[in-house]
């Protein structure tokens, strides 16, 4: 687990806070272009033959506003810790899962759930179950 | 409706908070979303309830500002509110929730974290799993196209 230095509240607090600019990037994003805030469908759509340039420009502020506060917080990342072809395979996964399924964490996790949406409801209660199985099936054996 | 400066600038800040807040919430770190998601942490005293947290934070405030947003009429920089309308819960929604889980669980990695921690101290040793995420999008894509 990553430590936090001396002077920095709990991480608790820290992920109320690092939540809210989440909720507060989803409501922005809202209210200039009245879209959900789905990573996954913003990536798929901007890695594409045709680029919208409003989520070339929110992939970027993504990578400035990760960067930015990695500089102040640099322990706040953690190495990923599947080795060898386990990386990708979980990468195709949660790529083929998002595409089919319509949204990942940002999308259904907090929009679809802040719209009381029936289908986000569902979708995440489905993907936080099957996480919370393999994390057992990996780390207990089934 | 916006200039297109003002729709490259409201989405350059909503990235930037995005990015930023998943930095500050600490979900760059796989082993802190992966000891949420260890629910047998609970009986050794060492669950980690950080994504609890976000996720609560996150809902909280886009809930609240969606029901401010939704008083005007129009948004600031569009014709009109882009919201998905699909309501009927059907297999490619399931399944691929199910395989999102899968992968999740696997790595406790999600698009956002993934492609923040590309510009973090990792960012080499997450270049495989972005480049198959972006692939996998793109096979999924593909598949619900034809199903």
């Amino acid at each position: 687990m990553s430590p936090t230095l001396p002077l920095l509240p709990d991480p608790w607090l820290l992920g109320l806070a690092g939540g809210a600019l989440i909720g507060l990037a989803a409501v922005v994003l809202m209210a200039f272009h009245g879209k959900i805030l789905g990573v996954s469908g913003i990536l798929s759509y901007t890695v594409s033959r045709t680029p919208t340039s409003w989520r070339v420009a929110f992939v970027l502020g993504l990578l400035l506003g990760a960067l930015g506060v990695g500089m102040v917080l640099p322990q706040h990342f953690g190495p990923p810790l599947l080795q060898g072809w386990g990386a990708p395979l979980a990468g195709l996964l949660v790529g083929l899962g998002s595409a089919l399924g319509s949204g990942c964490t940002s999308g259904h996790g907090v929009c679809g759930l802040a719209r009381l949406s029936k289908r986000s409801m569902v979708a995440v209660a489905v993907f936080m179950g099957v996480a919370l199985l393999t994390v057992w099936g990996v780390r207990h054996g089934l | 409706m916006g200039s297109r400066r003002v729709r490259w600038a409201s989405a350059l800040l909503s990235g930037a908070l995005f990015g930023g807040g998943l930095v500050l919430s600490g979900m760059t770190d796989p082993a802190r979303v992966l000891g949420f998601l260890d629910v047998a942490a609970l009986g050794t005293g060492t669950w980690d309830p950080t994504l609890a947290f976000v996720l609560g934070g996150a809902v909280g405030v886009t809930l609240l500002g969606y029901r401010l947003v939704w008083r005007r009429p129009q948004p600031f920089a569009a014709p009109d509110y882009d919201l998905p309308t699909a309501t009927r819960i059907e297999a490619p929604l399931v399944l691929g929730a199910a395989l999102f889980g899968l992968g999740w669980g696997l790595s406790g990695l999600c698009p956002g974290p993934a492609m923040a921690g590309l510009v973090g101290p990792f960012g080499w040793q997450l270049v495989g799993f972005a480049m198959a995420l972006l692939i996998g999008l793109r096979l999924g894509r593909w598949v619900k196209a034809r199903f």
